[in-house]
């Protein structure tokens, strides 16, 4: 018989509980309701991987919420993916704590805008942040623009405004910064390898 | 890594030097416990502190930090003089019978070529000699003086067993009983496989010390078999990927690089990057290039890309200068950039010398943050009190922060150490209104691309034309964009051999790289990974992981680039004729009734090309075999000389006392204020060396309360010896301090940092773990890297954190 994991727990709590019971005299039905269901049965299992070091381990990540339309997740367990070559299962002590990562309390919610001089954030909207933002790197861009060096070569780079991407996004972001970068002409661009 | 984590459990021999894969990478260090356990696999730790790492080694020894190439030196010189290596494998896959140029030369810890003024190599001599056929003269009686056997054997004959004891503080006896280890992995049988990390890449030297190491591999025929390899531990869980898609200065994707001012012709520019063979009958894969280059171009610029405009080629920025994050952080300093945008990365913390990337910063006119947390780099212009005294008024800069997703919160792969791309999924929505970084890279060039629709500006034609097909403008998906990467075809492509024949329609995802073509026809936004996303589908998203050869080549399992090969230079597992080295571990044989090359693993080879062709292992080299002698690839010489870090405890360097132009790396870049910045060993007499621990993360962790719990306060690691002279206590607060600042922490008093005897005097170490700052939910600490020096690897330009001098007091 086949069975996948999620299906496995269900059957031995099941077991547990309607055979050993039912042997002292209990009536199954009653004494199944008693029964705690294992926590994590009634969870959504989605695989990933942990953001952290280079090891590349599976995860299980268990929420709450079955993906229904009105339904939001909530994430409420990750563990170890005992499927995955490398890792089979085990987490580190980092990895082990990733719930507290992805619920930090230094979690960013909203977009912020710290104006010259300032002791404080403000909150702002993303349109506002990207407009702004938009116009402070064209301005840049178009006041500082080499498009000939000194010999009269074609250079084409723009300096004065730098770019360090992430070290822990993903291939389908860094292609796309990639891309994004060297169409404005970015040279000063690194990422955390670099270091 | 050459090889991957679970075929570290096929090594007959580990060599963790410059890692601590214990406390480091502990999940994946689990196959080096299966090594032990099931192969009676032997463990040897080299490093200045007896780590996690080093308390399940069979053998320990300390050594000085900064010292690893005096320290591999001597092992070659070992192999060497008493005749421990593999005998076939030398002399038919690496470059061993090259004859060297006659004006090359080494003289008193200088290569030839030297411009002092410049502290740059002019490197012509640093090549072979080519014979009238334009192929390297080699002699395969490898008794020729210029042959590539002598000088190696010449140049490291100067690191006997006592000048490795004098320089790193290693005992003779220990440096002895290691190298007698690792010469029992010259039998054709027997593997050992190299582990390092960050300890190897932080110094001034430290891609010679990697290279010191691959060479000791190729010595022993370590490289290209089951259970051996350089493999080095990559830092974040996708440092490895960004890399492969070139998000470095001087990168393009796949490893292709950016023209510089010079490369006005594109003709030349390929030409200069296409290699054509060095010796006979060689593959030299990179006679490719151009159709690497067109590729991208199309993904990059579709129908805007055309034979006639090159592809493009004008578009790109081209290079006048390095521009790593030290120089551009010198440049801000010299109020020579306006902008910096930092996603996901927090470089007030991780880049070297704080006091000058902070002063840095305030120059800017602007800052965006892309990133789930609130980091450091984001409030470096709040007051947080001793930890960053600063005076928000006086700091013009704006800044942005813009909440981004984390992993679990995102579809899309990432590349682990053993270069496997791993496709995960989505489990919640992030919080608030955070955004994935698609969307928010997506955000920002939309606007500034509407603007210049709109307003015109400078040099417009890329921004108009950047290829933008997505479903969802604002919101690219993962999906679009790993099929982007991966490839497709724009036409229909007819078979080389027979032209009647499609191999692929246009539209279809290509199967591999070697679809691709250098006439407009294939688009592929980084062919290392093309065919990750073929029309067989997400082959990064497969978890089939039968191991059917039960070495742990789990073929089905994601997807590996280069084309799903796991072990890289596999055709060097095999003898000249073929014939697996070791049977029982077998990654590819040729089979002559088939007429290819099979096995465990795909092969790293032109697969139908029989043994007698004489094609080398090493097919991205056109000399198609590995080198001892690295040409003018390096910039401070072909073979690994040992120089001090640029803060050492000695004066000279022992090798050279009488040059002080060889004391630490000739070829090295320093800004020109930055000398004053070196303290020296009258000031500041220990040395010092950063690391993690095991229950932190860079500085991410700290803002996680279960990690906070574990290790929640800043400290410092002293030997005992140390503490006893300046009277420090365990739970003493001390200061420690270099030229550059000085951070306050709680002292560990520990056997496990062990007092050295360097060259007749003794050497102490201070030990100082990198996780705290001013942000998160764990005590408020000193950022590590105030003490650091702004100074980095002669090629890559790395810091060099591992190895520089404090002084320790007692607060």
């Amino acid at each position: 018989m086949h069975i996948n994991r999620r299906q496995f727990f269900k059957v031995c709590t099941a077991t547990v509980g309607s055979s050993s019971l039912a042997t002292l005299g209990f009536s199954p039905d009653e004494v199944r309701a008693e029964v705690r269901e294992f926590k994590l049965t009634r969870t959504t299992e989605t695989r990933n991987t942990c953001p952290y070091c280079s090891v590349g381990c599976g995860l299980l990540i268990h929420s709450l919420g079955d993906s229904s339309k009105n339904a939001v997740a909530d994430i409420v367990h990750i563990e170890g993916d005992p499927d995955h070559p490398v890792n089979r299962g085990t987490l580190c002590p980092k990895g082990a704590g990733l719930l507290d990562f992805v619920h930090s309390p230094n979690r960013l919610k909203y977009p912020e805008y710290r104006a010259p001089g300032s002791k404080h954030w403000q909150r702002i909207t993303w349109n506002e942040a990207f407009s702004r933002i938009a116009t402070l790197m064209k301005a840049d861009r178009d006041a500082h623009f080499i498009a000939k060096n000194d010999k009269g070569q074609t250079v084409n780079r723009w300096l004065s405004t730098g770019f360090l991407a992430a070290s822990a996004s993903s291939n389908e972001t860094g292609h796309l910064t990639q891309k994004i970068a060297r169409s404005l002409g970015m040279l000063a661009f690194d990422n955390q390898a670099r270091v | 890594m050459t090889n991957h984590w679970v075929d570290i459990k096929n090594a007959d021999l580990i060599l963790i030097m410059g890692g601590n894969a214990a406390e480091a990478h502990p999940c994946g260090f689990k196959w080096v416990t299966e090594a032990k356990a099931h192969r009676k696999a032997r463990l040897i730790v080299v490093d200045p502190r007896f780590t996690r790492s080093a308390a399940v080694a069979d053998v320990y020894a300390p050594l000085r930090a900064g010292t690893d190439i005096a320290f591999l030196g001597g092992v070659i010189n070992y192999l060497l003089s008493n005749d421990r290596i593999h005998h076939e494998y030398v002399k038919n896959y690496t470059d061993f019978s090259f004859l060297v140029r006659e004006d090359f030369s080494f003289d008193d810890g200088l290569f030839s070529g030297y411009n002092p003024e410049k502290r740059s190599y002019a490197k012509t001599s640093w090549g072979y000699q080519l014979g009238p056929d334009g192929y390297v003269v080699t002699d395969p009686t490898l008794a020729n003086p210029r042959c590539v056997y002598q000088l190696l054997k010449t140049h490291y004959g100067r690191y006997t067993p006592e000048v490795v004891a004098s320089i790193c503080g290693t005992s003779k006896e220990d440096f002895l009983k290691i190298c007698a280890l690792i010469a029992e992995t010259a039998a054709a049988d027997k593997t050992m496989t190299i582990m390092y990390a960050l300890g190897w890449t932080q110094h001034s030297q430290g891609s010679q010390m990697i290279r010191t190491g691959a060479m000791v591999q190729l010595l022993l025929g370590n490289i290209g078999v089951a259970g051996g390899g350089m493999n080095a531990l990559r830092g974040h869980s996708n440092i490895q990927g960004l890399t492969d898609l070139g998000l470095l200065s001087n990168l393009l994707p796949g490893y292709l690089t950016l023209p510089g001012d010079g490369e006005q012709d594109y003709t030349a520019y390929l030409d200069a990057r296409a290699s054509k063979p060095l010796r006979p009958g060689q593959l030299s894969y990179w006679q490719n290039y151009g159709k690497f280059f067109v590729s991208v171009m199309k993904s990059w610029y579709g129908d805007a890309a055309t034979a006639e405009n090159n592809w493009c080629y004008d578009w790109l920025p081209k290079l006048d200068k390095g521009y790593d994050i030290l120089q551009v952080f010198e440049d801000m300093h010299r109020g020579q950039v306006n902008g910096y945008v930092c996603q996901g990365f927090n470089p007030l913390a991780s880049a070297p010398c704080k006091i000058k990337v902070a002063g840095a910063m305030a120059k800017l006119k602007y800052l965006v943050i892309i990133d789930p947390l609130a980091t450091e780099t984001s409030e470096f212009w709040q007051n947080h009190g001793e930890y960053n005294d600063v005076d928000p008024a006086k700091i013009q800069t704006e800044v942005f922060r813009l909440p981004s997703t984390c992993f679990a919160e995102e579809d899309g792969s990432l590349v682990n150490s053993g270069r496997w791309l791993q496709w995960h999924w989505k489990a919640a929505e992030p919080p608030g209104e955070a955004k994935g970084d698609q969307a928010i890279m997506a955000g920002i060039f939309l606007k500034i691309r509407e603007m210049y629709k709109k307003e015109g500006g400078a040099f417009a034609d890329p921004i108009l034309n950047l290829s933008w097909k997505y479903k969802r403008p604002e919101e690219p998906s993962p999906e679009e964009l790993a099929r982007e990467f991966s490839g497709t075809a724009l036409k229909d492509l007819a078979d080389p051999k027979d032209a009647a024949k499609v191999l692929l329609k246009a539209g279809q995802q290509l199967n591999g790289f070697a679809e691709l073509r250098d006439d407009g026809s294939t688009a592929c936004g980084c062919w290392i990974f093309a065919g990750c996303w073929s029309e067989k589908g997400n082959l990064m998203a497969r978890r089939d992981n039968s191991d059917p050869y039960g070495i742990g080549q789990t073929l089905n399992w994601a997807f590996s680039w280069p084309a799903n090969r796991r072990i890289l230079y596999n055709r060097a597992s095999c003898d000249p004729a073929g014939t697996p080295y070791d049977p029982a571990r077998k990654l590819i044989a040729w089979n002559k009734a088939a007429g290819t090359w099979s096995g465990s693993d795909i092969p790293d080879y032109s697969a139908i090309t029989p043994p007698e062709s004489g094609m080398g292992p090493f097919i991205m080299n056109p000399e198609g075999v590995a080198r001892f002698f690295a040409v003018d690839k390096m910039a401070e010489g072909p073979f690994p000389e040992h120089y001090e870090p640029f803060e050492s405890p000695l004066a000279a360097n022992p090798l050279h006392p009488n040059n002080a132009k060889a004391r630490s790396n000739p070829a090295a870049r320093v800004f020109k204020d930055d000398w004053d910045s070196f303290g020296t060993a009258d000031q500041f007499p220990y040395v010092c060396t950063t690391y993690r621990l095991t229950e932190h993360f860079h500085f991410w962790t700290k803002h996680a309360p279960l990690d906070a719990i574990l290790q929640p306060e800043q400290f410092v690691e002293i030997g005992e010896e140390l503490a006893r002279e300046k009277g420090i206590r365990p739970g003493d607060s001390v200061r420690v301090k270099s030229k550059r600042g000085f951070i306050v922490a709680v002292a560990v008093v520990t056997k496990r940092i062990r007092t050295l005897d360097i060259a007749g005097r003794k050497v102490h170490t201070v030990g100082v773990p990198i996780h705290w700052g001013f942000m998160g939910v764990a005590k408020n600490g000193y950022i590590t890297n105030t003490l650091t020096p702004f100074v980095g690897d002669a090629n890559t330009q790395t810091p060099e954190f591992k190895s520089f001098l404090v002084a320790i007091e007692k607060v």
